[in-house]
């Protein structure tokens, strides 16, 4: 009896104390320090290449990466490949920031109209809702692109369509579940109007859920982009996008592979530092969240 | 409003009746369900109105129905003579800062992400009310006048216990100075040794302030402490209503009767207590007749298939039961007289 | 059950009804039809023929009509190619892309499945890692990128396999490899949190702590539970079968039907697009549909309305 007490006890001391403050994990940090890079290089851009993305060097078409003037390399007409991958990052974000953040504000003011009003306008929201989440979104926005053309604008507001439903699902959710019992019905009561309940109370409450949407949207933004540009219905040149190099890259796959590994390292990269971060995020902020 | 020593009627709920339509089953049609059924109350400035029920008698929906958050179906809610406006619209908004909501969640009723003070405020900011500088001074003061200290304020809702969130919700309902506060269920979800203080700021604030209360609770002790008047529901009707000593003292209806036998007064001889027998009231089948009969222990025959009407008893209060009413028939009948 | 059947069967109508609305609607702002489908310096009489034939003179509730009515009967327009039916032109895809989509969802299911599950019974093992990391590279790595390295090790390279074309059977591995691992990844991740989800349920504790064999746990309660979310992704993945592989398509030169509606959409050959677009939506619908009966009979609450009825 008395071993058993003396060897369990140290046994239960070691054991942690209720669960300490776990600390970032190293993969979350390499993730965030990705996307910092990658967020100054879009910002930086005009500043960091090198070259004008569109400036041809005749005399080193097709050179390798490790070129004394050319890091990454060339491409078939000579332009520097770091150049345009500086740039088409920038191009891809700005799409990628720009659809996920209309995605989200849309669904947001859906889902709130929603839980509003219910009646006829939430059974409507929730159809649409259900309708785009049938539709492979893929095949939407290209008959999208084949009757309206292109344009860098319409692009990013028609990917900005993508994954709008799942911030109206959530957001009607919590609204409806905050105005029945909880604050939202109890700052109605104080005579708050809509806007002060949906903005004030009801925003700032769910906001972490949305953020945690928001980096599982992302990703698949990116991934949208590159595959729409990669088929040349996306960005169009003579503006570049990472998808756009490496559909162009493709032609070259037997002589100069580089021209297409840069800039599909630069989305891998990419979208898995979100991913990475995102269920990081998760964990920490809305645990409910699959 | 019978004489000039009645005090001034703030609340008044004439014959109102909410109903609800529930599908029962896939194939079900939907049916009725009467959650409220011909209530009729008013409330007094300075007094207080217990309502007394167990869960599904409707006391919440008439506490909802009260404040003009939910529309009756039929009857009318009177706020100082004057009918509620429509719910949702700018005038039902600006009669928010004369009637207020305490809850029976505190940590629900509280946005988690502001600090106190700033929701004390936030009625004030609604309604526009004084200086916009003056505001935190006065939330201040409301915070103080509830028993909460001034750095208490720049807390937020978790770092504080159930009593203390319970006080700031009642500043935020004080903040615009309402005349009427419904309290649906305010201290049943603190611990008992905070539910005293809590009703005791109640009933300091109401004399301080003259507030009419509706004050709807199970609990037939707290609403002992609180209550002038008690009315007691049973599946959306009212049973019984009258003065809070009389009724709580002597019970006439059976139900009344079983309520006070199973929340015994300190110092007074238990009386036998009375267990209720059968199924508990579900408002989706309404029992004919008297809806208590199947579980009253003094039905007859007519209590299964003729209602009871809320009548007044000799004593002045108001019961629904055919029973009551013949003994006290009997008790006044000139038969009786003449034997005397 | 009637009305289960009922709600559902409305619901896909409706969904369908909804993508022609869509369609309709895109068609109409996109501009002026005849002047998009004739080239601008066509004829001013072909221009009114044409608008004559389409009824864009009529008021646009009665286009509207017109609209449903003729795709109702079938009337998906012709090519602007090569004028012939678009119908014809896309139903004639449909086999190739089959041939790369089947394969590819027989390998999903073949080995997403059981990793998962098996990354579930063994959790944290090897090959649970290993599928954990697998699917984060699935999810993460687009199907293109994939397509291109799978391309740059086996053809480039090892010279073992052709990169493009549809001449043979050899033809068809890199496509469906590419097709298949990313789907087979998700797979894996998804049934694998599915079972996990379940293993963690009371009853099922309960049932082990009772003494039965933890083979027959897992045979009798856990992978008949597990199964009911898994079926919502399979749906999807059959669903797609169709449109699931515009990419790959491009990136291997296979002429299935997603190259068809790429080269339709860079081409604006409107009538195709369409003519996709609907496809797509019918296989979507029913696949869906499907999904949702075989709920309806693996789990038996849902049958009784709490889904349907709720909010």
């Amino acid at each position: 009896m008395a071993d058993i007490t003396a060897s369990a006890l140290p046994a239960a001391a070691a054991k942690p104390a209720p669960r300490p403050k776990r600390r970032v994990p190293p993969v979350v940090w390499l993730g965030l320090a990705w996307l910092v890079l990658i967020i100054a290089v879009a910002l930086a851009a005009d500043w960091i290449q090198p070259y004008r993305f569109t400036a041809y060097d005749l005399r080193n078409r097709l050179s390798p990466p490790f070129h004394p003037l050319h890091w990454l390399g060339t491409d078939e007409l000579g332009r520097d490949v770091l150049s345009r991958l500086i740039v088409s990052v920038r191009i891809s974000l700005l799409v990628a920031f720009g659809a996920t953040i209309i995605s989200a504000v849309l669904g947001t003011v859906m889902g709130f109209l929603a839980a509003h009003f219910r009646g006829w306008v939430e059974q409507i929201v929730l159809m649409l809702a259900d309708f785009q989440a049938a539709m492979p979104f893929l095949i939407l926005a290209l008959s999208v692109l084949a009757f309206f053309g292109n344009g860098l604008t319409l692009f990013i507001c028609l990917m900005g369509l993508y994954g709008w439903e799942r911030y109206a699902r959530i957001a009607r959710g919590l609204a409806i579940s905050a105005g029945a019992q909880g604050y939202a019905g109890a700052v109605r009561q104080i005579g708050a109007s809509p806007s002060r309940v949906y903005l004030r109370h009801i925003l700032p409450n769910i906001a972490s859920t949305l953020i945690v949407s928001m980096t599982l949207t992302f990703p698949e933004v990116i991934l949208l982009e590159s595959g729409l540009s990669f088929l040349g219905l996306g960005v169009q040149p003579p503006m570049t996008s990472l998808g756009n190099m490496v559909g162009y890259g493709r032609e070259y796959l037997t002589r100069a592979p580089w021209i297409m590994l840069a800039p599909a390292a630069t989305i891998v990269m990419t979208t898995l530092a979100v991913s990475l971060v995102g269920d990081w995020l998760r964990d920490k902020l809305d645990p409910t969240l699959r | 409003m019978t004489g000039p020593m009645s005090p001034e009627t703030l609340l008044a709920l004439r014959d109102v009746c909410r109903s609800y339509s529930m599908r029962r089953g896939l194939l079900g049609r939907p049916t009725a369900v009467h959650a409220v059924d011909g209530v009729s109350l008013t409330v007094e400035k300075g007094r207080t109105l217990g309502l007394v029920g167990e869960s599904g008698s409707g006391k919440s929906t008439t506490g909802r129905l009260a404040l003009g958050l939910e529309p009756p179906d039929r009857g009318a809610v009177l706020f100082k003579g004057e009918p509620l406006p429509k719910d949702g619209t700018q005038e039902w908004r600006a009669m928010r800062a004369r009637m207020q909501m305490i809850y029976q969640d505190p940590l629900g009723a509280l946005d988690r992400r502001l600090p106190i003070l700033e929701q004390v405020r936030e009625p004030l900011d609604v309604h526009g009310i004084g200086e916009a500088k003056a505001r935190d001074e006065k939330a201040l003061a409301l915070l103080q006048s509830v028993g909460l200290r001034a750095d208490q304020g720049s807390r937020y809702p978790h770092e504080l216990s159930g009593g203390q969130r319970q006080r700031a919700v009642i500043a935020r309902a004080l903040a615009t100075g309402p005349d009427l506060l419904v309290c649906d269920e305010p201290v049943s979800a603190l611990d008992v040794s905070i539910q005293a203080q809590v009703v005791n700021l109640l009933v300091d604030l109401q004399e301080e302030l003259g507030l009419g209360l509706l004050f709807i609770s199970h609990d037939l002790k707290v609403v002992r402490q609180v209550s002038h008047r008690v009315a007691v529901m049973y599946l959306g009707r009212i049973v019984e209503e009258g003065e809070a000593d009389l009724l709580l003292h002597a019970p006439a209806h059976p139900y009344t009767e079983a309520l006070v036998s199973a929340s015994p007064e300190p110092g007074r001889r238990a009386r036998p207590r009375i267990v209720l027998q059968g199924d508990p009231p579900n408002p989706a089948a309404r029992p004919s007749g008297c809806a208590f009969h199947p579980r009253c222990h003094a039905a007859r025959e007519r209590c299964k298939v003729e209602t009871p009407a809320l009548l007044p008893l000799p004593d002045g209060r108001l019961t629904a039961c055919h029973v009551a009413h013949d003994q006290a028939n009997f008790l006044t009948s000139p038969l009786l007289k003449a034997a005397s | 059950m009637l009305r289960f059947l009922l709600i559902r069967f409305g619901r896909a109508a409706l969904t369908v009804a909804l993508v022609v609305t869509f369609a309709f609607i895109v068609l109409r702002l996109s501009g002026d039809p005849a002047l998009i489908i004739m080239s601008v310096d066509a004829p001013p009489e072909a221009i009114a023929a044409f608008r004559k034939a389409w009824g864009l003179d009529d008021p646009i509730w009665l286009q509207y009509l017109h609209y449903f009515t003729a795709i109702g009967q079938g009337e998906l327009g012709q090519s602007m190619r090569d004028g012939r039916p678009a119908l014809q032109l896309v139903l004639e895809r449909i086999p190739a892309t089959l041939a790369l989509t089947l394969p590819a969802l027989a390998m999903k299911l073949g080995i997403g499945i059981p990793a998962g599950i098996y990354a579930a019974l063994h959790r944290d093992s090897l090959i649970d890692r290993a599928v954990m990391v697998t699917a984060v590279a699935g999810f993460t790595v687009p199907s293109f990128v994939l397509g291109l390295v799978l391309v740059l090790v086996f053809s480039v390279q090892l010279g073992w396999l052709p990169s493009g074309g549809q001449e043979s059977w050899r033809h068809a591995i890199l496509p469906v490899l590419t097709l298949g691992i990313g789907g087979a990844a998700v797979l894996a991740r998804f049934t694998r949190s599915a079972m996990l989800e379940v293993l963690g349920q009371p009853y099922i504790r309960t049932a082990s702590a009772k003494g039965v064999p933890w083979a027959r746990v897992v045979r009798g309660h856990a992978l008949p539970n597990a199964a009911i979310p898994t079926v919502t992704i399979v749906g999807f993945m059959v669903g797609s079968l169709i449109a699931g592989a515009v990419v790959v398509e491009s990136v291997f030169s296979w002429p299935g039907v997603g190259r068809l509606l790429v080269v339709a959409v860079a081409n604006r050959d409107l009538a195709v697009v369409q003519c996709i677009l609907l496809l797509v939506a019918v296989t979507m619908v029913s696949s869906n549909l499907i999904v949702d009966l075989l709920y309806g009979v693996m789990d038996p609450r849902l049958r009784s309305g709490a889904k349907a009825g709720a909010h």
